[in-house]
């Protein structure tokens, strides 16, 4: 190869931050400001004081425990049936069976699915005179149609969410998994078979410790945004059941009050840094595939 | 200790298909309501699969106050996002791809970060400022916070597809007398076509779908998801069917396109062997 040519690609200082500099200054005006912009609206009042009135004014609200416990029971329960749900579609497409690769896609589909539609399709299930009742009258199981979604069954409607939002974010889940599993060098996998290891074993000691960055980047992608889940429960559950962005969408929205709102922003911030902290810190390992 | 082979086999093939009934029955459950009668989704007792197919609800919806002009609102939103991503994202995505410079691991870290903050705390503030700017209920500045969101998919997913793109290819045609930038844009660029398109369309359904920022950030100039969404209280079930119908119809069409490409984002990782 031409030396005075990799010279002129490796070591063209200057050509790649031209090259990125547009990405940094988009970035910068509608990410960083917003952000910032985002604290102050959280923290000052608009003669220009600093002020926690806020975040009491939030925390005061009859629906802020409400939509906190619901925020965080959603992404406790979702988030881990969906790992175990997309480890299964995972390893099922990775035994490379005849048609694996199709279903590979089939499994993905949901991913092209918003979560305003995803709520409004599992509504179509769940409503009063819905599929699921339907069926369960057709069966023969019941008379009169169950309420699922309403103030008098709160256990049901939450559950209504669990199963629309395991249904539409399990995918994102699978692909980033099958993507760990396709970077596991078969070395291993010849190896642990050498060795003896073979089916649940071979899951178990080989495939499941060297996938583990790839289960951790998504396990912390999947529950920042199940922390975030706002569509999902408005078009299923209505107000029933209260979520913080939906609090931060209804305080701008209804309220107008930009303050209260950014102060619900600015709590799914710090509670998203402190979830991505903690798993870090608790499941030991970096963030390898996050960073390619 | 093992199972017999044709055991193995059939326990595989019958968790493969009830996942795919799983992932199937809801979208055939929602195609079904949204071509039942408009009156049938009140009945009960309700059967399952309607009297008969009917293009009642989907002709009410789209003949309902403001969704073709949503419609239209949205395809343009769509479009401008597309634009904006690929023409600031793509650059980067090459950079990354093509050189070793200081800050490149900073750069593709601190760009994932930037995906990881609530769309909240984008899009209250931006409202408060595009009142400022002008910019508040145009589409351009829903377009703008959606390049925001989707930026950072773009640069991972174009860099993705310049790796994929032999850089000696590059260097002969610049042996051969090309400039820098045309051999970029006569042998890089033809050979990431199809990536690109796909990276496009990504970003396309990114914004498609986006509710959060668009009903915020709108109040005439409304977005499909953003006019259902805040009407849909007032609405009755048939259209929020057809509704929920109509929005997973093109994303589902794209991804069908994009499907090769999807493991782009994660790790590099390709679905092609």
């Amino acid at each position: 190869m031409n030396a005075g040519l990799r010279k002129l690609l490796g070591t063209d200082t200057l050509l790649p931050y031209w090259l990125l500099l547009p990405t940094l200054a988009f970035i910068g005006v509608f990410f960083l400001t917003p952000l910032v912009k985002a604290i102050i609206l959280a923290f000052r009042s608009d003669s220009g004081t600093l002020t926690l009135e806020y975040f009491r004014r939030m925390v005061a609200d009859t629906r802020f425990l409400d939509a906190l416990k619901y925020t965080f029971l959603l992404a406790i329960t979702i988030v881990p049936i969906q790992v175990v749900t997309a480890l299964a579609m995972a390893l099922l497409v990775n035994t490379g069976f005849k048609g694996s690769r199709f279903f590979l896609y089939l499994f993905a589909l949901p991913l092209g699915i918003s979560d305003l539609a995803a709520g409004l399709i599992w509504l179509s299930v769940f409503t009063q005179h819905g599929f699921l009742n339907s069926v369960l009258y057709h069966l023969g199981v019941i008379q009169r149609p169950i309420y699922f979604i309403s103030y008098q069954n709160i256990g049901l409607t939450f559950l209504a969410v669990v199963v629309a939002e395991h249904w539409r974010a399990t995918a994102i889940v699978m692909v980033i998994l099958v993507a760990g599993l396709q970077m596991i060098s078969k070395d291993y996998l010849e190896a642990a078979e050498v060795l003896g290891a073979r089916g649940w074993k071979k899951i178990w000691y080989v495939i499941l410790p060297l996938l583990k960055p790839s289960l951790q980047s998504a396990l912390i992608i999947r529950t920042i945004f199940a922390l975030q889940t706002f569509a999902v429960v408005l078009a299923l559950a209505g107000d029933i059941i209260p979520v913080l962005a939906g609090e931060a969408y209804f305080w701008h929205f209804l309220y107008h009050n930009s303050h209260i709102a950014s102060a619900y922003a600015v709590l799914l911030m710090a509670i998203s840094i402190a979830m991505t902290w903690g798993y870090l810190r608790f499941l030991r390992s970096r963030m390898e595939v996050i960073r390619g | 200790m093992s199972f017999p082979y044709l055991l193995r086999r059939t326990l595989l093939y019958m968790a493969v298909f009830s996942f795919a009934i799983w992932v199937l029955i809801p979208i055939v459950l929602i195609g079904i309501s949204a071509f039942t009668p408009k009156n049938e989704v009140y009945a009960w007792p309700r059967p399952i699969i309607p009297s008969h197919f009917s293009l009642e609800t989907m002709s009410f919806f789209l003949h309902s106050y403001g969704v073709v002009r949503s419609l239209l609102n949205s395809v343009w939103v769509a479009l401008l996002t597309l634009a904006f991503t690929l023409a600031i994202g793509a650059p980067a995505g090459y950079a990354v791809a093509r050189f070793r410079f200081r800050g490149r691991e900073g750069f593709r870290l601190g760009i994932l970060i930037t995906r990881m903050f609530p769309t909240a705390l984008l899009a209250v503030p931006l409202a408060v400022m595009y009142l400022k700017w002008g910019l508040y209920d145009t589409l351009i500045g829903v377009a703008l916070i959606h390049t925001a969101m989707a930026l950072p998919f773009a640069v991972i997913i174009t860099t993705g597809i310049f790796m994929g793109v032999p850089k000696d290819l590059e260097e002969a045609a610049m042996t051969l007398g090309c400039s820098r930038f045309g051999a970029f844009a006569r042998v890089a660029l033809p050979l990431a076509l199809p990536g690109l398109a796909a990276a496009a369309m990504f970003t396309f359904v990114i914004s498609w779908n986006e509710v959060f920022a668009a009903s915020i950030l709108t109040v005439n100039n409304r977005t499909l998801p953003a006019h259902i969404l805040t009407t849909i209280q007032a609405s009755p079930l048939y259209f929020r069917f057809a509704g929920g119908f109509f929005m997973i119809l093109p994303a589902l069409f794209f991804m069908f396109f994009i499907r090769r490409y999807l493991f782009h984002m994660w790790g590099g990782a390709t679905a092609e062997r």
